[in-house]
């Protein structure tokens, strides 16, 4: 049963950051905006939150720098593939070296520690918070100790990731702003015909990109580290993008997606409770490759089939 | 003679004069980054203590990918460069091509061997490094569970995961060594986060003592076992400092006495196979204020007692890399 436990627990832990980016690139590529740069925007936020962290002690200045040197990423690729109307995925590539570069040469610069921050301590970190009730229903079975060990006891940034989803849905699915979001990644002309600025509103959408993947990069430098190591995101902002195409595009199937691919990294962790459970070994490195595995499948069109929105990856052009 | 052969005559006369002037050492640093208060970092402190002692300037680079080995290593050599330092195995295949092509330059490779008459391999016992503080481990540990927690799954980690679990059973033959590998890409030596979560699964298994060879992923491991109130081993350089009072100990490797060796000799630099152990003082165990208060007198006599017998050869320690397999652990 503990094992179970500490497996959840470490399932959250990982799927908090890929849900964020992952959430991050659905409302980008709902408005038709394909973004490969979420492991840049990720990579930056990162390092700022723990560089503003470090410098002030305070972990919630280091959250907003992160989340400002995310949507200065977002307004370069914003401005690179809607005003100039050039390639999206050659932008978010170059957003991605971009990060890569000058997160340790500003590390470098800064602290001296070779492309590293210096290690946080106390507020400069998002510490555990335990959860209303969380000792008083320990003894509740089945629930309690999930409630208790699981769900609670995690940063705050783990509830703000949750929280985004329904928010998301409720903000893609019931507000007039997310039906437009929504019809700008299907059909731009008609939205401009209606009257609505094309443009405006893919600029919104990958402002809120910038947004959520300055959280996700806080969280790992902040929230799951004490402290920024270069290229700490480590390929997790790909992982998101698979998780959204396994997740066609929707804010719940996104949690689903995350929750899944966390629970693979999770349970990777574990090869002894791999041999226990399935009495055979399985090596980690195949449960490594499953997001990616899963993800072709979907592509191919063995499960359902994972339409992206029509006017994703193109400019738009008003015609005269 | 037309006017562009004088220029190329010129021109070559011009780089070949360049090239005697410019007889500085030169040092290529690994994709991990010369401050990766580890591995390259060790290297780096090498050179530079040569460059204080002596005054002299030397060349240097730091890698971005794969493809840049030979790009490296041919412009250092073309220039003048000598001796030429590399830090790191997976120089071995471009350097195979490369010294053929400059027998007049030496070359000396850290981590590998590589056989030609103008390069020097010199290789480093972390298996016996590794034994040691796995004896400390062994001792330390109340849970008699231990755990190691490698970077990228290649022979060489292995090797250290390998003499760790010896010196483990040597102190304690009923623990129980807990090995897992960050992954199989080099993205696995910088993944703080998985480093954190695969201490934490190894905290839930009941591990109280865990020894990161890892790179920047070994940062998030010492991070994560600080957190937990747990000890780790450190390893390359000394990291003590970095948790102080909960690290264990640090598996030195002398990286920095290799490339200070190599930049007094100059050109001078004997071929061969250099192998560093406890013997000559090439790998060994970090002892110093932060860990003070950790290291008890049996354990102090216990590493001594066996440095002892690893140097006089009445202690041998497994090498993983001579035959893949390994006495005291599965991977």
């Amino acid at each position: 049963m503990t094992d179970i436990l500490t497996l959840l627990d470490a399932t959250l832990r990982l799927s908090t950051p890929l849900l964020l980016a992952c959430l991050a690139g659905l409302f980008s590529e709902r408005a038709g905006i394909f973004d490969i740069g979420l492991e840049g925007k990720m990579l930056v936020a990162a390092f700022l939150s723990a560089a503003f962290a470090a410098m002030t002690g305070n972990v919630w200045i280091g959250l907003l720098a992160g989340i400002g040197g995310s949507l200065i990423l977002s307004a370069i690729h914003g401005l690179a593939s809607i005003t100039f109307r050039g390639n999206q995925l050659i932008s978010g590539v170059a957003i991605n070296f971009l990060a890569s570069g000058i997160t340790v040469l500003m590390a470098q610069a800064w602290f001296q520690q070779g492309g590293r921050t210096p290690s946080l301590t106390g507020n400069g970190r998002f510490d555990a918070i335990t959860l209303p009730f969380a000792n008083a229903l320990a003894g509740v079975p089945v629930i309690g100790p999930i409630y208790s060990e699981v769900i609670s006891g995690q940063t705050i940034l783990v509830y703000v990731a949750l929280a985004f989803v329904p928010l998301s849905w409720w903000v893609l699915f019931q507000t007039r702003f997310g039906l437009r979001l929504r019809a700008v990644g299907e059909n731009p002309a008609a939205v401009d015909t209606a009257g609505v600025s094309v443009v405006g509103l893919r600029f919104a959408a990958v402002a809120i990109c910038g947004v959520l993947c300055g959280v996700a990069g806080a969280y790992l430098s902040t929230g799951l580290q004490a402290g920024f190591v270069k290229e700490m995101t480590a390929g997790r902002g790909y992982i998101a993008l698979a998780a959204l195409i396994f997740a066609k595009w929707r804010p719940w199937y996104a949690l689903y997606a995350c929750l899944l691919f966390g629970f693979l990294q999770a349970f990777a962790l574990r090869p002894d409770l791999i041999e226990r459970w399935l009495h055979f070994k399985v090596q980690t490195q195949l449960l490594d490759v499953m997001p990616y595995i899963l993800t072709i499948i979907i592509l191919a069109g063995f499960v359902g089939k994972a339409i992206p929105p029509r006017a994703g990856g193109e400019p738009y052009v008003k015609e005269r | 003679m037309t006017l562009i052969q004088k220029f190329l005559g010129a021109s070559a006369v011009l780089a070949l004069s360049a090239g005697a002037a410019l007889a500085d050492p030169a040092i290529i640093f690994d994709l991990g980054g010369k401050f990766d208060k580890s591995f390259n970092e060790a290297a780096f402190n090498g050179a530079q203590r040569w460059a204080t002692e002596t005054g002299g300037t030397f060349a240097e680079t730091e890698l971005q990918s794969d493809a840049q080995r030979e790009q490296a290593l041919r412009r250092f050599a073309e220039a003048g460069n000598n001796p030429i330092v590399m830090a790191g195995f997976s120089f071995a295949t471009a350097l195979t091509d490369v010294a053929a092509d400059y027998p007049d330059t030496k070359f000396e490779i850290i981590d590998m061997v590589v056989d030609a008459p103008n390069v020097t391999s010199v290789v480093f016992n972390e298996h016996e490094g590794s034994y040691l503080v796995g004896l400390m481990a062994g001792m330390a540990s109340k849970s008699g569970t231990v755990g190691f927690v490698g970077g990228m799954d290649i022979p060489l980690i292995r090797k250290f995961g390998c003499g760790y679990a010896q010196g483990v059973m040597a102190a304690n033959p009923n623990a129980k060594v807990i090995a897992n590998m960050t992954g199989t890409t080099p993205a696995a030596w910088n993944d703080p986060v998985k480093g954190s979560e695969l201490t934490l699964a190894q905290i839930s298994q009941g591990a109280d003592v865990v020894y990161a060879a890892a790179g920047g992923t070994g940062v998030g491991v010492l991070q994560t076992a600080a957190d937990k109130g747990i000890l780790s081993i450190g390893v390359d350089s000394n990291q003590n400092y970095m948790h102080p009072g909960q690290v264990l100990t640090s598996m030195m490797k002398r990286v920095d006495n290799a490339v200070y060796e190599a930049f007094k000799a100059g050109d001078a630099l004997v071929p061969g196979i250099n192998v560093m152990g406890v013997a000559n003082g090439g790998v060994s165990v970090a002892m110093d204020d932060n860990n003070k208060a950790l290291i008890t007198p049996e354990m102090q006599a216990a590493v001594d007692a066996a440095s002892a017998a690893i140097a006089d050869g009445s202690l041998v320690v497994h090498d993983y890399t001579t035959d893949e397999t390994c006495p005291a652990l599965t991977f």
